[in-house]
């Protein structure tokens, strides 16, 4: 197959290029340990109302500080609202859905993660300095999936 | 051959309906986010219209022009359509399956988008339908292919045409991608629908549907560089800077563009971070036909401005028929393409993939790439296609030629506002930016800006259907144009590698069956409970 030179080193060069956004990708989950999102759990449904953890959503501390908030999201509403963490603490989330599938987005932060019926998502994240941000659904979940909203409040650490 | 083709023309012209309808859509869309009030606006009609506008875009508009283009193709490359008659009762099939679809949807039985995730249910005739629609796709693959078994009978040894070898491509892609939507729709949805089964579990079925949802964009995207390297360099006076590397950029395609559906997930539960990595891996790789691409159509457009006489380094730019309404669609779909890619690339790119997840940013992505890249390019084609299809002259070439320039406009004013908005953190598909009417501060100016964007889009969609209806009913009787290919720099009369369609068929489903078999099999060893159907619309 015959390659024009130009091309050649084009085609060199794209190569390259991805291999160097690769490169930033592999870096940080190597040294940072970064990455989405990812627990796999599963959870009944149609029972997270007997569920000794989603039965009742909320905000449990830990031994060393952390804090674990359990969320279900339900059409149009998270619970527990408002959330209420402690600043420069690690927060585990663990979300899921009593009903179709919803999103739950820390406006401004990166804490991302789908809510989906039957699974458990978790991540942890830490909150500099205290501060009020927005919950928002950004799955489509109804006709009321814009009034889907919730607070995330973060205090001072008590000492 | 010249003659006119009933059977290709009817497939654009249903393409353009679809489009039509779902424009108008878009921009009451765009308004009601912007919180600009207008009759009968309310959030059961908003998601409605979501959903109306996501089906009849993404999956009727494309579905048809594509199939449409794959007749007239078939026809013009081998001399030839072996399956007529099939093809004929698989468009009354695509026809029934799409119009029962969108009746469901307006009767407000459907409103689940076109991402249709369960447990939200939609009419059983939703599901139905769009069925259909792909069983009709998987018959005109199968006539197209069997046109192309009989002319190599014919033709043994000879490379076949480029904008074939294209076609080819984006039907075995076709077929991968739609294997996974088959499981979900007819072995997950329909029987849960009709209450045959009880639950279904939604991770599983999300899974199916990625695994045919990224391929779905190729399945657009292909036809359109199809169009870009067999006839853009025509149209534009020159020739095919490289006829080889244009077939390695189809095959690449069908080997790299399924593997990838985890890139939609990476805020799912129930996939571990490390196929999710593989998947990263799998989706920059298939970046790579696309910079190939870049250069060689670009390197076309420079031949064709040195055939024209231009000396400098860039004043065969100048040169080129930034008049003609094909050429100046397929050159401004390539630049938002530019940007386009790189946006993909960052929405690619694992953890960065948390700050614009599901955001407005998404939206205003996918209308850059499927928007603008493939629709732009498809509204350019059906100019060049209609003449020769129908035989009747382009009426109202006027609006034509300023249109794709209207369509730029619009673009750039839409998506530029929504990416920025969904980066301040505006939730995607959301009825009003205000959300319970307390926030948006954030976003709001954004969000009117992009309506101006949608009403510019719209005025464009309005002037294209314009021409299309014109032409159709008023234009010009002529006899049919010639179709004229690019011919390439270097042509190619040998096989190669790249023509060895079963080879990279094997090679393909292999892949696929690594990227999912073993992510599934994981997600299917846990203890699943499913969900019974929700209907909250």
């Amino acid at each position: 197959m015959h390659v024009e030179l130009y091309e050649r080193i084009w085609m060199w060069a794209a190569a390259g290029l991805l291999l160097l956004f690769l490169g930033a990708i592999f870096l940080t989950v190597g040294l940072q340990a970064i990455q989405p999102p990812s627990h796999i759990e599963t959870v009944d449904p149609t029972t997270l109302a007997t569920n000794p953890e989603f039965g009742t959503p909320a905000v449990r501390p830990r031994a060393d500080g952390s804090v674990v908030v359990s969320v279900v999201a339900q059409t149009f509403s998270f619970s527990p609202d408002p959330i209420e963490v402690p600043a420069n603490r690690a927060v585990t989330f663990r979300i899921t859905s009593a009903d179709v599938i919803h999103g739950f987005e820390v406006v401004g932060t990166n804490a991302n993660a789908m809510a989906i019926p039957g699974y458990v998502s978790q991540f942890t994240v830490t909150f500099k300095g205290p501060g009020e941000y927005l919950i928002g659904c950004h799955e489509y979940c109804g006709t009321m999936h814009h009034n889907m909203v919730g607070k995330l409040i973060v205090k001072k650490e008590s000492p | 051959m010249n003659g006119r083709q009933p059977l290709a023309a009817v497939h654009i012209g249903v393409a353009v309906a679809a489009f039509g309808v779902a424009s108008a859509m878009g921009v009451l869309q765009a308004l009601s986010i912007a919180d600009i009030n207008f009759p009968y606006r309310s959030e059961s009609l908003y998601y409605l219209s979501v959903t109306a506008h996501g089906v009849l875009m993404a999956l009727v508009f494309t579905t048809f022009f594509i199939m449409g283009l794959g007749y007239a193709l078939a026809q013009e490359g081998l001399g030839r359509i072996i399956g007529r008659g099939l093809a004929w009762i698989a468009f009354a099939l695509g026809l029934v399956g799409s119009v029962a679809a969108a009746v469901t949807i307006v009767r407000g039985q459907s409103s689940v988008l076109y991402t249709f995730y369960p447990p939200m249910k939609a009419h059983p005739l939703f599901y139905i339908g769009a069925t259909l629609l792909v069983v009709a796709s998987w018959i005109w693959g199968g006539v197209v292919i069997a046109s192309y078994c009989s002319w190599r009978r014919e033709h043994a040894g000879v490379p076949a045409p480029l904008s074939i070898h294209g076609m080819l491509a984006t039907i075995i892609l076709w077929y991968l991608a739609t294997a996974g939507l088959a499981v979900e729709v007819l072995a997950m949805l329909i029987p849960w629908s009709l209450g045959l089964v009880g639950k279904i579990d939604p991770e599983l079925a999300r899974s199916f549907f990625w695994w045919f949802g990224h391929p779905l964009v190729y399945f657009w995207l292909m036809p359109a560089y199809v169009l870009w390297y067999t006839v853009l360099p025509r149209v534009a006076g020159g020739k095919l800077f490289s006829d080889s590397l244009a077939r390695m950029v189809f095959i690449l395609f069908v080997v790299l563009s399924v593997p990838v559906g985890f890139h939609h997930q990476f805020a799912d539960p129930g996939i571990s971070a490390n196929w999710k990595l593989v998947h990263t891996v799998t989706t920059y790789a298939v970046l790579y036909p696309s910079f190939v691409t870049a250069f060689t159509i670009i390197a076309s457009l420079e031949v064709a401005g040195r055939m024209k006489g231009a000396r400098g380094l860039f004043n065969w730019i100048g040169k080129l028929p930034w008049r003609d309404p094909f050429f100046a669609s397929v050159a401004l779909a390539m630049i938002a393409f530019t940007f386009g890619g790189f946006g993909g690339a960052i929405n690619a790119a694992y953890a960065m993939n948390s700050m614009v997840h599901n955001t407005a940013w998404i939206q205003g992505h996918f209308h850059v790439t499927l928007g603008t890249t493939v629709a732009l390019t498809f509204m350019g084609a059906t100019y060049w296609l209609l003449p020769r299809l129908l035989g009747r002259e382009l009426r109202l070439p006027g609006l034509a030629r300023i249109q794709p320039y209207l369509w730029f406009i619009g673009i750039v004013l839409f998506s530029t506002s929504y990416h920025i908005a969904g980066l301040r953190g505006l939730p995607r598909r959301v009825y009003s930016a205000s959300l319970t009417g307390e926030y948006g501060a954030a976003w709001h100016g954004l969000t009117r800006l992009a309506a101006v964007g949608a009403v510019v889009l719209f005025l464009s969609a309005l002037s294209f259907v314009t021409v299309v209806v014109a032409t159709w009913f008023g234009g010009k009787r002529i006899q049919s144009l010639a179709f004229e290919f690019a011919s390439p720099l270097r042509p190619v009369t040998a096989l190669c590698v790249w023509d060895r369609y079963g080879l990279w068929t094997v090679l393909a489903v292999l892949l696929v069956a690594v990227a999912y078999g073993y992510p599934l099999l994981h997600l299917l060893a846990h203890r699943r409970y499913g969900s019974p159907p929700f209907q909250p619309f």
